[in-house]
């Protein structure tokens, strides 16, 4: 399996679900089309759940720095929900976790919009 | 190491397509006998991983996806020691230019990682310039009772 997006919206925040393998290849450019689609069309809140992620490399890392460059720079918000341990243990060691918004609750998450 | 860890020493050799189904093919092969020479769940993922990052820059960096290179791809599993080999019919790079990803202007690269990554994963870690002028690279993780 390589990765599946499903994106639904909560109030003016999308929510993209994200399950499978985030790595080079399929993997990290379905996410990058799907964030960079987002951008264009103006939408400024985004959360990343990465609950079902069995399985994230360096270009996976990437992807998700380059996301959260482009939705920054047009002036939105990426944030990251869910991580499990072997993510978070990635995000922690690259000292990307300090970076990134990281949520363990969706409603928290949700509500940290502003 | 795991109680029923195989002390039986394994090797094999194997010379890929420069593709990037090779990570795949590469990593089954390398955890696999890993799992069989003791390793646990933790030190599997990470070998794995840092098998896939060694293997993805040797197709992609190296070979740079050439049908007409290979990369060879070398594990052995002797009691001590899981020692992973992957060579590439490269131009070679130069090591010393790849960033600190850890520096702080370099956190929001999106590239520049995979080296650091294979280090911090593996106990020992070597690159050389072969003599037909491409790059192989030596893991190794020890095979220690935990």
């Amino acid at each position: 399996m390589s990765v599946k997006l499903t994106t639904r919206q909560v109030g003016d925040v999308t929510v993209i679900d994200v399950a499978g393998r985030i790595t080079l290849g399929e993997g990290s450019s379905v996410l990058r089309d799907a964030l960079r689609d987002l951008v264009s069309k103006n939408q400024k809140k985004i959360l990343l759940n990465l609950g079902d992620v069995s399985y994230i490399d360096s270009s996976g890392i990437g992807e998700l720095v380059s996301g959260f460059t482009t939705v920054t720079n047009g002036g939105g918000a990426l944030k990251l929900l869910n991580l499990n341990k072997r993510v978070k243990d990635l995000l922690q060691i690259t000292k990307l976790y300090t970076v990134f918004d990281v949520h363990e609750d969706e409603a928290g998450a949700i509500r940290s919009f502003v | 190491m795991q109680e029923n860890a195989s002390h039986i020493p394994e090797a094999v050799e194997r010379f890929l397509d420069s593709t990037l189904d090779s990570v795949d093919s590469a990593e089954e092969l390398a955890v696999g006998m890993a799992q069989r020479a003791g390793m646990d769940e933790d030190d599997l993922m990470k070998i794995g991983m840092a098998i896939r990052e060694s293997v993805v820059n040797a197709v992609v960096h190296g070979n740079r996806y050439n049908a007409q290179k290979k990369v060879r791809f070398a594990v052995t599993a002797d009691g001590r020691q899981f020692t992973v080999r992957v060579g590439d019919e490269g131009e070679g790079f130069d090591f010393g230019s790849i960033p600190d990803p850890l520096a702080p202007e370099n956190l929001l690269r999106t590239s520049g990682r995979g080296i650091f990554l294979i280090r911090s994963f593996m106990d020992d870690f070597q690159i050389r310039r072969l003599e037909s002028g491409g790059t192989e690279v030596t893991l190794v993780k020890n095979l220690v009772s935990k």
